[in-house]
């Protein structure tokens, strides 16, 4: 099919996210050498970690880092084969295929980034599995193409082990696929530094801000399921910077987040009380 | 919360709600009406009283809210201690003792015989309080009320309640100062010095203590406002300025060099130069070194021999000490015959109870005394393998199965060590079980519902060959597919059937002696719950107990097994739930964990309740051996595609948790009572 007879609504069209200037990314390990290995090797990545920890932006530095293009698709229980790999729309009277985010990753050697794979229908993870083993490529049913992948395309999943369902397991084949690196909070200091850049706050504020965060990580089992991520620090941060008061900064953007339960968050305020 | 008063119609409409009134008959009117006088406030009180009482029992939720809608507006801010006067009541003696405490309290009320509307009750406090100290470092507290504020460095005691304060929310922060200076005391070495000397040389140690104790609270404070500056502010809000002639003790207690011997220092000068009265600060407990230092003492002990084992044990394992063989454990730096045990970087090398025990005496030492440390050389050590009491057991009959058991040391298995017996699990009183349906019927209502929306009967399945609807993304798709001339699929419908969840679950009960009373009957009655709740579901689902004495006599107790319906005989059995010996988990999870893969289902989920770490007759399976033969068992089972998931009621349980199952697959909870709703929660999530 010719493309520039049929040129597809602009607006459906999966975006390329060339990033111009470097994404803030504070290495916490050797995840830097890891994934440009595997991005050197042609090896697809899985990140596993705790919400809020950076896999998102990680994802996002390297992209620059590699001068590739970034296709990030959040995954839901929804997302179907068609929704990855693409469709035929009916423009006017005419059938127009459109590419979905994994084929146009695949087609422009971009890095493709399916967040919270788990969500996804078990059917639909299938699709990956050509990917990432040594044929590298995609098989378009329903056009009848096969894409090889270019040298430049790597797929990365992310998933978070501590908030799954049983009935929501990723199957070993799928996990055996990827090179894996583990994310988890990073050390005080570093956080305080993440925490500084991001929220715009000044050092002292920071590392308040990262003891609070690691007081809450304490009630993981004891009221919580999850304390609380850089993320939700740098939110804080972030209103304490225009102007809010800590303590009402903290209590909006970190404890309503994470506790519904009176006695938690009641807990949580007298933490932020403490702290500040 | 807009602060519009709810109408008569509006509050009977919402108490109908809460005490399903319809359903039996009663109305709400009358409540009703008399509520409707009050402020928006208190009438959402009543309101949330009535519906925490409903989920108790109905009556008990009835008894609330009509007694409530006649006190309430008399009873003002006192409204929610006379409802837990009346809980509590409930809980100790049923309902004729509910009605009697309610009037009690509105009589005592009346009469004046409380100091104020703003006091707190610890019960209102506690649930709070313990997260809060939870959060904060050092070694977990338990908290419990008692007569006087004061720590042992184990258990925090805080009395039954506090009115000093005009409001409320004063008395509350002075439970929270009162509470973190007795924490500060655990954390900042209070214990660490020995006041005994000093104390004989009173005249009147009692006061010698509260002066003690007071040079304490100065110096803490000062610990605390250096890492929680907002809460030390707090403090020095709630107590004001220091009095004239105590502002210099003050300020050179707050130097960040201060110890307790300072204190102690300043406690003699007073001494030497005589004290006058004894100053009374609210926020200040009262101090008991010598029983906390008792208590210490013991635990230093305790924690000296864990670690001095670990160490021993990394040893002997493998003489350049850590060992390729354990993976998880990166190896130990060994110097000469001294292990600096390093607390950033070498505590790592120990196993978790090990770790636990070494920050909990760095804790109480300020650091690891180097003959801790000291390799206890040659032969001082010997291996445990020889713990093996089964004459003291008098085993008669034959084991049912053998199963091997991992021995980390050798990393090797011994192969048919366990002696596995399936018991006759006791019959208990099924009346029991019928009491507790009755007086849980609307928590059990409530747990079914949540657990129906389980089933997922109304989640739609997109794309299907056929159902009850179209599926118009499909149909679009079809018909672009159609027109470009590819075949178009022919799921084009929604279909709203149940999905089929195929999900076995086995519940593997703690029947160990520490289980005895309190967790004993947590246990039982969450399962009571469960059984009520998964039925609901209709997944297939067993519960067995487990207990033993010793490797030749580990038993195994079907209460349920997949096959049994829920019937009289089951719960008789539920009901005959009992407190038995030790914990050797890793052969009841070998056990159980094979009935459970013989099970048809595409899923297969274990829950263990427990109250804490494995543990058996004799050294060897306590500590780090039976961790690492459970946790063995728990990969093993994994790789028969079984998840587990732990319920622990442990204050001590969130450091080898991990360790054993994984950082995702554990609760810990603080109270046996919460078990039934934390089970039906976790089993929604893992399920959901
Ligand atoms: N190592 C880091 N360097 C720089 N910023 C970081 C780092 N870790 C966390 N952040 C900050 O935390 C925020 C959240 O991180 P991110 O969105 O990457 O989390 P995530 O791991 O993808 O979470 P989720 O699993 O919820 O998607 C980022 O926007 C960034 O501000
Ligand atoms: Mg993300």
């Amino acid at each position: 099919m010719n493309p520039a007879r049929n040129p597809a609504p602009r607006a459906l069209a999966t975006p390329l996210v060339h990033l111009a200037s470097e994404p803030y990314y504070h290495a916490t390990g050797d995840e830097l050498e890891v994934f440009a290995a595997a991005a050197n090797s042609r090896l697809p990545v899985m990140l596993k970690g705790p919400t809020g920890c950076g896999k998102t932006r990680f994802v996002e530095h390297m992209a620059w880092r590699l001068k590739r293009p970034l296709v990030t698709v959040a995954c839901h229980d929804d997302l179907t084969t068609a929704d990855l790999v693409g469709r035929y729309l009916i423009v006017g009277d005419e059938t127009v295929w459109m590419d979905g985010p994994l084929t146009a990753a695949v087609r422009a050697g971009a890095i493709c980034y399916l967040d919270e794979i788990v969500e996804a229908r078990k059917d639909t993870t299938v699709v990956i599995h050509p990917l990432t083993d040594s044929r590298r490529a995609l098989p378009v049913e329903k056009r009848g193409e096969y894409i090889e992948a270019p040298p430049d395309f790597m797929l990365v999943i992310s998933y978070n082990p501590g908030y799954q369902s049983v009935l929501k397991e990723m199957k070993p084949s799928t996990r055996q696929r990827f090179v894996a690196l583990d994310f988890d909070y990073p050390e005080a200091e570093t956080e305080a530094r993440i925490v500084a850049h991001e929220g715009g706050v000044d050092d002292e504020t920071a590392k308040r801000l990262v003891k609070l965060g690691g007081l809450t990580r304490k009630l993981k089992g004891a009221g919580l399921d999850e304390g609380a991520g850089t993320r939700l620090l740098v939110h804080a941060a972030q209103l304490i910077a225009s102007g809010m008061s800590p303590a009402i900064a903290c209590t909006a953007a970190i404890a309503r987040p994470l506790a519904d339960e009176t006695d938690t968050r009641d807990a949580l305020d007298d933490l932020i009380r403490a702290v500040f | 919360m807009s602060e519009r008063k709810l109408f008569a119609h509006e509050l009977e409409a919402r108490l109908d709600e809460l005490l399903l009134l319809s359903l039996r008959q009663r109305s709400a009117a009358e409540p009703a009406a008399l509520l409707e006088a009050l402020p928006r406030q208190l009438q959402e009180r009543v309101l949330h009283w009535a519906g925490v009482a409903a989920q108790t029992s109905d009556d008990l939720g009835w008894l609330i809210a009509s007694r409530a809608a006649e006190q309430a507006a008399s009873l003002g801010g006192r409204l929610d201690d006379w409802a837990r006067a009346g809980l509590d009541a409930y809980d100790r003696s049923g309902l004729a003792a509910t009605r009697r405490a309610l009037n009690d309290f509105a009589a005592a009320h009346q009469a004046g015989v409380f100091e104020s509307q703003e006091g707190v009750a610890f019960g209102a406090i506690e649930g709070r309080l313990s997260r809060f100290l939870h959060a904060l470092e050092g070694r977990p507290l338990k908290l419990v009320s008692g007569p006087k504020a004061w720590t042992d460095s184990e258990t925090l005691w805080l009395p039954e309640r506090i009115d000093a304060a005009p409001d409320a929310a004063g008395n509350r922060r002075l439970y929270k100062a009162i509470a973190a200076l007795l924490w500060a005391q655990t954390r900042f070495g209070t214990f660490n010095v020995d006041p005994e000397p000093e104390l004989a040389q009173w005249p009147a140690p009692e006061a010698a203590l509260r002066w003690f104790a007071l040079f304490e609270a100065m110096r803490l404070e000062a610990c605390l406002a250096r890492e929680l500056p907002g809460l030390a502010a707090d403090i020095a809000g709630l107590r004001g300025p220091w009095p004239a002639q105590l502002a210099s003790t003050a300020a050179a207690l707050a130097q960040a060099a201060a110890t307790a011997a300072d204190s102690l220092a300043c406690l003699a000068e007073l001494r030497r130069v005589g004290a006058g009265e004894t100053p009374n600060f609210p926020h200040v407990g009262a101090l008991d070194p010598l029983a906390a230092r008792r208590v210490r003492a013991v635990r230093i002990a305790r924690d000296t021999a864990t670690l001095r084992q670990a160490l021993n044990l990394l040893r002997a394992v493998d003489p350049s000490a850590g060992g390729q063989d354990h993976p998880d454990y990166p190896p130990l730096a060994a110097e000469g015959q001294t292990q600096h045990v390093d607390p950033q970087a070498e505590f790592l090398a120990l196993p978790p109870p090990a770790r636990e025990a070494a920050r909990s005496l760095q804790q109480d030492l300020g650091e690891i005394p180097p003959e801790v440390l000291q390799a206890a050389g040659p032969g001082a050590w010997q291996p445990v393998d020889g713990v093996d009491s089964s004459a003291a057991v008098g085993v008669t009959t034959q084991p049912d199965a053998f199963y091997d058991e991992w021995d980390y040391r050798r990393a090797a298995w011994r192969h048919g060590w366990c002696h596995l017996y399936e018991m006759r699990a006791p019959v208990g009183d099924h009346a029991w079980v019928d009491e507790v349906r009755r007086r849980h019927a609307h928590l059990i209502r409530s747990i079914r519902r949540r657990f129906e929306a389980l089933r997922g009967e109304d989640k739609p399945q997109r794309r299907q060959f056929d159902g009850e609807e179209i599926d118009l993304d499909a149909q679009v798709e079809a018909r672009a597919d159609r027109k470009s001339g590819t075949e178009p699929s022919p799921r084009l419908f929604i279909h709203r059937r149940r999905i089929e969840r195929s999900l076995a679950v086995m519940f593997m009960v703690d029947m160990s002696g520490s289980t005895k009373v309190w967790v004993n009957d947590a246990e039982r009655e969450s399962l009571v719950l469960l059984c009520e709740a998964i039925e609901a579901l209709g997944d297939s689902y067993a519960i067995y107990g487990f207990s033993g004495w010793t490797r030749t006599h580990c038993d195994i107790y079907p209460v349920k097994r997949f096959s049994d319906r829920y019937d009289a005989a089951t719960r008789s059995r539920i009901a005959g739930i009992e407190a038995r010996d030790y914990t050797r988990m890793g052969v009841a999870v070998r056990h159980l964990s094979g009935l459970l893969a013989r099970q048809n289902t595409r899923h297969k989920l274990l829950v263990t309740l427990s109250d804490g770490r494995p543990d058996d007759y004799g050294d060897e399976y306590r500590g780090r051996y039976g961790i690492e033969d459970t946790r063995r068992a728990l990969l093993e089972a994994r790789e028969k595609g079984i998840r587990s998931y732990c319920v622990t009621i442990d204050r001590h349980g969130a450091d080898y948790l991990p360790q054993l199952y994984g950082p995702a697959h554990y609760a810990v909870i603080d109270d046996a009572r919460k078990l039934p709703q934390k089970i039906a929660e976790i089993y929604r999530k893992l399920t959901g």
